[in-house]
């Protein structure tokens, strides 16, 4: 076999038991379901009801925001659960066996794009409950939904590394919650960006969490012309500015993590 | 069991290990380690918490980088062809690595899966196993509901699967109840027999005594024995006259009084009130002793005559006893003479 078809074959068996636990642990279910419904309940009426948007309706400009922010948080629990493995010394297990070096990590990260597909599911049909519309063409709304989950791969790969490092997973939960909370929030995710002071509307601007949202907003339709975006580069060219920044996360954080990996043991 | 248990073709060694060392931080943990274990034999490694038992095991089946040294298994460098090394060993380590979320029939189908093995014969050797270990009620059950015994049990399991050549088992009846350790021991001898070459890393002596064909004694990451289990016996001393007094507070008196016949150091142990003298003369120290004492206030509730077990050995060697974690009472340290080397 070749080492690819290894590496699949084994990371496929990763992924299967990754699964098994979500299935076995009905709590992870609801809890990936539940927020997200939770979240766009919320917002849509809670800040819906005082954020004015000049030309649509609040749930429209708020749902692709709040896909971004879910998946980005939906990424910690790739760092979280690989803290956990290498306490419950399963890492252990899994280094002591001839199977590829990054099917642990391959195996945790399509296991997260799932549930993370999962949940953009139940929050877009929550959404079209509660006001939001896709007015745009099937293929624009469809790459709108795999540019998303593209991002949020990469940021769990980047959480991988942060788990890998960290070892407690809710050490690895709070820390991000830390550095997420400013990433999903300085940015266009629930309010327009214009009336920011100076240095939160340039880092806003530059912020690829902003982008991804942008670029979702322009792919389902949801912009309107008065809600022009700033005209910085990043938020002019959001499909490509979210594109750099994934291939960025991979390229830096997949070789990283997967030599992580290779040296790390239990304690 | 079948066809597929490795066969001892040729006596070479199966584990080599040379002038091994590895530091965490400024704590040494092995200090230049030599050891070698045949093809299809048993090693049983011994020594105290802390020795370097665990360290030894981790470097061997490639989850530690050593600092100094080197290590073969199956021929195989464990350091340059980590996943050659992989491919033919299998690990229980000290504490259970299974899955809690998945079944025991999970478990360890994942594990065939990742020896490639293939999903039929993955699922063969799970159920064969399953049996093997008593474990087949529980099969379909989340590990998590499983009792220490039984994770411990199916942890064993897992490193089974594909028939490894060469197995590391770190402490592996630890935790387990006298049957399941009986159960245990037999499986263990089982494999042993079919060449397997098996290292085991235990604190129970009557285990090392039990199954390994060589012992080693380590202590603070060196070497202080090995041999065989008599070899270890002789380097102890001949028997042992042991006394149970009435009273601890007669315990000073009777070793002065006996000191004439100690061939090594007393042992005095003052909750059971016992005495332990290293003797030379067998019978005629025993009459002796009883001599000795007859005249005094001493009382002698029980005295007899006994071949040193394990236990003097690690005594003797480390100076304080197998489970008992620190220096204890600081007992002197025997000179470290080594017996007949196992090498
Ligand atoms: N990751 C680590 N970091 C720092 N020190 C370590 C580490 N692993 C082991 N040690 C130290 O190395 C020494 C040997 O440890 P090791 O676990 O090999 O002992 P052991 O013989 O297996 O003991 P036990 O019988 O308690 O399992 C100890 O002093 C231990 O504290
Ligand atoms: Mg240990």
């Amino acid at each position: 076999m070749s080492s690819l078809s290894v590496a699949v074959e084994d990371g496929l068996t990763i992924t299967r038991r990754n699964l098994v636990k979500v299935k076995r642990v009905p709590e992870l279910i609801v809890f990936a379901t539940l927020s997200p419904i939770m979240f766009v309940l919320l917002f849509r009426y809670v800040f819906g009801s005082a954020i004015p948007i000049q030309g649509i309706s609040y749930a429209e400009f708020l749902l692709p925001g709040i896909f971004a922010q879910t998946i980005v948080f939906g990424s910690t629990i790739t760092g979280a659960s690989l803290a956990e493995d290498l306490q419950k010394g399963l890492i252990d297990r899994f280094r002591s066996l001839p199977m590829a070096p990054s099917a642990v990590l391959v195996g945790r990260t399509v296991a997260d794009l799932a549930l993370n597909a999962l949940s953009i599911v139940v929050m877009g049909v929550t959404g079209l409950i509660v006001g939001w519309r896709i007015r745009s063409s099937l293929g624009e709304a469809l790459a709108g939904f795999a540019l998303l989950l593209l991002f949020a791969y990469a940021m769990s790969w980047l959480m991988a590394t942060v788990g890998l490092l960290v070892r407690a997973p809710e050490v690895v939960q709070q820390a991000s919650f830390i550095v997420i909370f400013p990433l999903t929030f300085i940015a266009n995710t629930f309010v327009p960006t214009n009336n920011f002071p100076t240095v939160l509307k340039w880092i806003a601007d530059w912020n690829p969490v902003s982008a991804v949202v942008q670029a979702a907003r322009e792919l389902f339709g949801n912009t309107a012309p008065g809600l022009g975006a700033s005209d910085t580069w990043s938020l002019q060219h959001p499909v490509l500015y979210t594109l750099i920044w994934s291939a960025l996360l991979l390229a830096v954080f997949v070789p990283l993590s997967v030599r992580i990996y290779q040296r790390t043991a239990s304690r | 069991m079948s066809v597929l248990t490795p066969s001892v073709a040729c006596m070479s060694d199966a584990i080599l290990v040379e002038g091994l060392q590895k530091r965490f931080g400024s704590n040494t943990a092995l200090a230049g380690v030599d050891l070698t274990v045949p093809e299809g034999s048993v090693l049983g490694l011994l020594g105290p918490n802390g020795a370097g038992k665990t360290t030894v095991v981790r470097i061997l089946t490639t989850l530690l980088q050593p600092d100094g040294g080197r290590a073969e298994v199956a021929g195989v460098d464990v350091v340059r062809e980590p996943d050659r090394v992989r491919a033919v060993i299998g690990l229980t380590g000290q504490y259970a690595a299974v899955d809690e979320y998945l079944t025991g029939f999970e478990n360890l189908e994942m594990v065939g899966r990742l020896y490639r093995l293939g999903k039929r014969e993955s699922r063969a050797r799970a159920q064969e196993l399953l049996e093997r270990f008593d474990l087949t009620d529980a099969a379909s059950r989340p590990a998590k509901t499983y009792s220490g015994g039984m994770r411990r049990r199916l942890d064993i399991a897992a490193s089974l699967i594909a028939r490894p050549r060469v197995l590391f088992l770190d402490e592996p009846t630890t935790g387990l109840d006298p049957r399941s350790r009986q159960g245990m021991w037999e499986f263990i001898a089982d494999l042993a027999g079919g060449g397997t070459t098996i290292l085991l890393t235990t604190q129970y002596l009557e285990e090392a005594d039990r199954l390994a064909d060589r012992m080693m004694v380590i202590d603070r990451g060196r070497v202080i024995a090995r041999g065989t289990a008599d070899e270890l016996k002789a380097q102890v001393g001949g028997q042992r006259l042991e006394l149970t007094l009435g009273s601890a507070a007669e315990l000073a008196d009777a070793a002065r009084l006996l000191a004439p016949l100690a061939a090594g150091e007393t042992r005095v142990d003052e909750q059971t009130r016992r005495l332990s003298v290293p003797v030379r003369e067998g019978t005629d120290s025993l009459a002796e002793a009883l001599r000795l004492l007859g005249g005094t206030d001493v009382q002698v509730l029980d005295v007899g005559l006994r071949r040193p077990d394990l236990d003097d050995v690690f005594l003797s060697l480390t100076g304080h006893a197998a489970e008992d974690g620190s220096d204890g009472e600081g007992a002197t340290q025997a000179p470290v003479q080594t017996a007949g080397s196992a090498r």
